[in-house]
């Protein structure tokens, strides 16, 4: 069944939740794929089930049906080689910032001396720029960037296989988020680790992305589309405005959060409203659509499109 | 005008006392003699015939006294404050930390289990609102010895604040740490020790803070029941023996004494404190 060959790769997933009203189904037959060294960050409004899909990713939730794939292997639960950044920095309050790295160090080295563990745990507080004394103060004592920036470092110092970054910076103010961001990119420039991403933020997806995935509204939320983001790396959040593809991928994608993420959504897949989930009940796995709004921006005759059609 | 409320609360407490203690030595003096006592009034001690509380000057006297020699053995009926309080310290910590050696662990269980919560929650609703001493006739007739008794009553006492406050501080640890460390494939036992134990241990805590209070009040009743050494022992035994100035002495002595242990457990919670 899988001829694809995706590093990770969602087949069919579905969950859904038992309430008192009955069953309620978050997503259903939703298949995606991600290549190795991708950064990928998913869109959508507030319940469409992009924190479920995460959390099934980490292994801290399990799919009520379908199948999740990481490098041919399936996940079955939390492991090392997934390493997750949630949105409140779950930092243990209790110890240092520095001790909260070595801690996750010595989980994934567990044969390391200590001077080993604590020269690598340093290595990833420099990255993010918290060795100034810093490393020794605890959670509380920091401010909310300082936080997510530990916890940033603690997840990319266990040197994880897939990195699952939960609305990073959701809760931080525009000024710290955009240093942060900064700092994600040219890690990620030096590491080419694959990252999955949820965020709410348009431009901040834009800047750290290679693809974007829409959701469309839940219950039964979809995959709608996937957005390839072609503008040139290294990116630099002051130049990218400029870049000529960057609006025509904004208005895209600020046209589906405002208006298709409503229009798109789904009921049950048996009821066949969309062609997609005709094709699903046929038994087809349905991938999201393709979309590149930076190349068809600059111009395409009709022939170039309809063969775009065609190759999907 | 004092800068800091430490030095103007400190003012208010003195003028309180001394109000207080005033009140109390003005409200207890002995009627002045205005004739020369008879042979029968000096044999009673003096004319006043109305039994009357010990003023603050005599008790004050009498723990100058009794404490610059605490540790004094005259036989069974006259010990040292020392002594006796010594006694009732043993007894309650051996009985505190036999319960925190149950307790704790058992505590552990249940907060990690909702099994194990649903199966022995009954047990503790019904033994926790048990009066301690309703337990000494028991205690008595099963161990045949008064001493480990008056143990078994402070074990029994101090059991449930800290198994409740265990189970409850275990099973309330935050999602998002536990999820930490299923991420890091933490081992069940170092999840434990190093998420589980940390994040409780405040809550654990105070529950064993409620604990060493509520022993170092039963050891009193306890003591009286029981006899023989101990603080609670010594309060019946000058009542017996009519010395009120003793009584209130080890009224205030044993407040001292609890104050004490309540500040070893409070200081205890700050050193685990954490703030979210």
């Amino acid at each position: 069944m899988t001829d694809y060959n995706f590093f990770v790769e969602a087949e069919n997933l579905k969950r859904s939740f038992s309430t008192r009203q009955g069953e309620l189904t978050v997503f259903e037959n939703l298949n995606f794929g991600m290549e190795k060294g991708e950064f990928v960050c998913i869109i959508g409004h507030s319940g469409c089930g992009k924190s479920t899909i995460l959390n099934i990713l980490a292994g801290l939730d399990s799919a009520s049906d379908g199948l999740l794939f990481m490098g041919g292997r399936e996940i079955g639960g939390p492991a090392l080689e997934r390493g997750v950044v949630f949105q409140n920095y779950s930092l243990l309050p209790w110890m240092t910032a520095l001790k909260n790295i070595t801690f996750a160090v010595r989980s994934r080295w567990p044969a390391w001396s200590k001077k080993q563990i604590r020269e690598h745990g340093y290595k990833y507080l420099e990255m993010v720029g918290l060795t100034d004394g810093a490393e020794h103060r605890k959670p509380e004592e920091l401010s909310g960037g300082m936080r997510q920036r530990v916890s940033i470092a603690r997840a990319f110092a266990i040197e994880p296989k897939l990195l699952l970054l939960d609305e990073p910076f959701g809760a931080l103010d525009a000024l710290t988020r955009g240093n942060i961001q900064d700092e994600l990119l040219k890690i990620w420039e030096e590491t080419h680790q694959t990252v999955f991403m949820i965020t709410h933020d348009v431009d901040e997806a834009i800047l750290l992305a290679d693809r974007i995935m829409l959701m469309t509204n839940g219950p039964y939320a979809r995959i709608a589309e996937s957005v390839r983001v072609d503008i040139p790396r290294p990116r630099d959040r002051t130049r990218i405005i400029h870049e000529p593809g960057y609006y025509p991928i904004r208005n895209h994608l600020v046209d589906f959060l405002v208006k298709r993420s409503k229009e798109l959504a789904g009921g049950p897949a048996d009821s066949a409203e969309t062609p997609g989930d005709a094709a699903a009940n046929a038994g087809q796995r349905v991938f999201p659509v393709e979309v590149n709004p930076a190349r068809d921006s600059r111009g395409m005759d009709d022939a170039t499109i309809l063969k775009a059609v065609e190759s999907h | 005008m004092l800068k800091s409320i430490n030095q103007r609360a400190a003012i208010l407490f003195l003028v309180f006392l001394g109000v207080l203690l005033g009140l109390w030595e003005l409200g207890n003096k002995e009627p002045a003699k205005t004739e020369a006592m008879s042979e029968y009034e000096l044999l009673m001690g003096g004319a006043d015939q109305e039994a009357r509380v010990p003023p603050p000057s005599k008790v004050f006297r009498l723990a100058v006294d009794e404490l610059s020699d605490p540790f004094y053995d005259k036989g069974p009926n006259d010990k040292g404050i020392g002594i006796q309080l010594g006694y009732s310290i043993y007894r309650v910590l051996t009985g505190y930390l036999l319960a925190a050696l149950v307790a704790l662990p058992i505590g552990f269980l249940i907060g990690m289990s909702p099994l194990m919560y649903k199966a022995l929650n009954p047990f503790i609703q019904v033994l926790r609102p048990i009066s301690p001493l309703a337990w000494m006739p028991l205690a008595l007739f099963i161990i045949k010895d008064s001493e480990a008794s008056s143990i078994f009553v402070i074990f029994i006492c101090s059991i449930w604040p800290m198994l409740v406050n265990t189970a409850f501080g275990v099973g309330n640890v935050r999602t998002d740490w536990l999820n930490v460390a299923r991420t890091h494939e933490l081992s069940a036992l170092r999840t434990a020790f190093t998420v589980i134990l940390p994040a409780a241990a405040p809550t654990i805590l105070t529950g064993m803070r409620i604990s060493v209070g509520i022993a170092w009040l039963v050891i009193v009743a306890a003591e009286m029941l029981v006899g023989g050494t101990g603080i609670g022992y010594y309060v019946w035994n000058e009542w017996n023996n009519l010395d009120l100035t003793s009584v209130i002495f080890s009224i205030l002595m044993i407040g001292l004494v609890g104050m004490l242990l309540d500040m070893a457990l409070s200081g205890a919670t700050r050193l685990v404190a954490y703030k979210e």
